[in-house]
């Protein structure tokens, strides 16, 4: 595809996802309560965004990602949550 | 378009959902075994589970004249439990003679802890002791990197696992290009919010080449579509691929790999 026809096919949609993050962000913001290390990490992931960088999606996925080695001693939970903490 | 669709819960689904599936084109399904949502409390859950996968489902499949396939494993989610483990790892050879059991999987990391790896280990073992295909499930979100990489590990370093056997699934764009450096195969699971979307996973396929990867749905019991993939393939032809570039990921790269198992037959 040309860059006129990415545009022209995810434009719109890529718009509406922006809009939704910037809402969300709001949204947090309006809202009382203590810091969150999922809000810091979303907003450290952000920045990726606004970088040179080629591969933005695996940037911002690797900055929400454990990057520690070791297997853990006991897994406690059977979710994911979306951020490391800590 | 015809498609393989490579992983899907079909217990956790409708029947209308295969009908469906018959409707858009498939012609096969193939089911890993997972969690159910639960632990379950025994051995024989999983004798009962791998019971419907290997008897029930494919005759509900078969009134749609769609083929399935299935996997068997005990999944990592309910891998804390070792001593349970290894009695369902005991039980699972008696099932892989049934007539559409493809290989073992969906082995894997969760929380990527000692007793997960552990398990991981004997599974790994017990596909290389009986000669199976593998398929592994990684982490999700945040866990992914780390899971894939201890993963990786322990497959590579198994002298008797050859790579073009194991199929890595639910690949992105942090860990496609290290599943595909080993020679292992890398699927894109196209499932809301925790993992691919058609776009991105398209976007893999045009960096990458359609080489060693696939489409699937992963769909279960939670919100999922059992028609990801057809959609995609209706996403890459809006994108100007060809009908045959958009089969050769759809039907022909599952059927490669697929067809490594000897029960693997369409």
């Amino acid at each position: 595809m040309t860059r006129q026809q990415v545009l022209d096919l995810y434009f719109l949609d890529a718009r509406h996802k922006l809009i939704e993050v910037a809402a969300f962000l709001d949204r947090v913001e309006r809202a009382g309560g203590k810091d969150d290390f999922r809000f810091k990490a979303f907003k450290t992931a952000i920045t990726e965004l606004s970088s040179t960088k080629k591969q933005k999606a695996k940037s911002v996925l690797l900055k929400f990602s454990d990057l520690s080695t070791k297997p853990i001693e006991k897994a406690t939970t059977k979710a994911a949550c979306g951020a490391v903490q800590g | 378009m015809r498609y393989i669709e490579p992983h899907a819960h079909m217990v956790s689904r409708v029947t209308d959902d295969y009908e469906r599936m018959a409707l858009s084109g498939c012609e096969a399904v193939c089911e890993p075994a997972f969690w159910a949502g639960f632990d379950r409390s025994a051995v024989a859950g999983f004798h009962d589970y791998f019971s419907q996968l290997t008897e029930h489902e494919p005759k509900r499949a078969a009134k749609f004249g769609v083929k399935h396939f299935c996997w068997l494993c005990i999944n990592s989610k309910e891998a804390e439990d070792v001593k349970l483990a290894e009695e369902v790892i005991r039980l699972v050879p008696q099932f892989l003679d049934r007539p559409n059991v493809l290989g073992i999987g969906e082995i894997g990391l969760n929380k990527n802890s000692r007793n997960e790896l552990r398990v991981l280990e004997m599974q790994v073992d017990l596909a290389a002791k009986y000669n199976q295909l593998i398929l592994v499930h990684t982490p999700h979100l945040e866990d992914k990197l780390k899971g894939t990489k201890l993963i990786l590990d322990v497959l590579k370093n198994h002298r008797r696992i050859k790579p073009e056997r194991v199929i890595i699934d639910h690949v992105e764009e942090h860990t496609v290009e290290m599943v595909l450096d080993q020679g292992m195969w890398a699927g894109m699971t196209l499932y809301p919010e925790t993992k691919c979307t058609p776009a991105r996973a398209i976007d893999i396929l045009e960096i990458y080449g359609n080489e060693r990867l696939w489409l699937n749905s992963a769909c279960d019991w939670g919100v999922s579509d059992p028609l990801a993939v057809p959609k995609t393939a209706l996403e890459m032809k809006r994108r100007g691929h060809l009908a045959a570039a958009i089969e050769k990921v759809v039907f022909q790269n599952p059927k490669i790999f697929l067809s490594q198992s000897k029960n693997f037959k369409l």
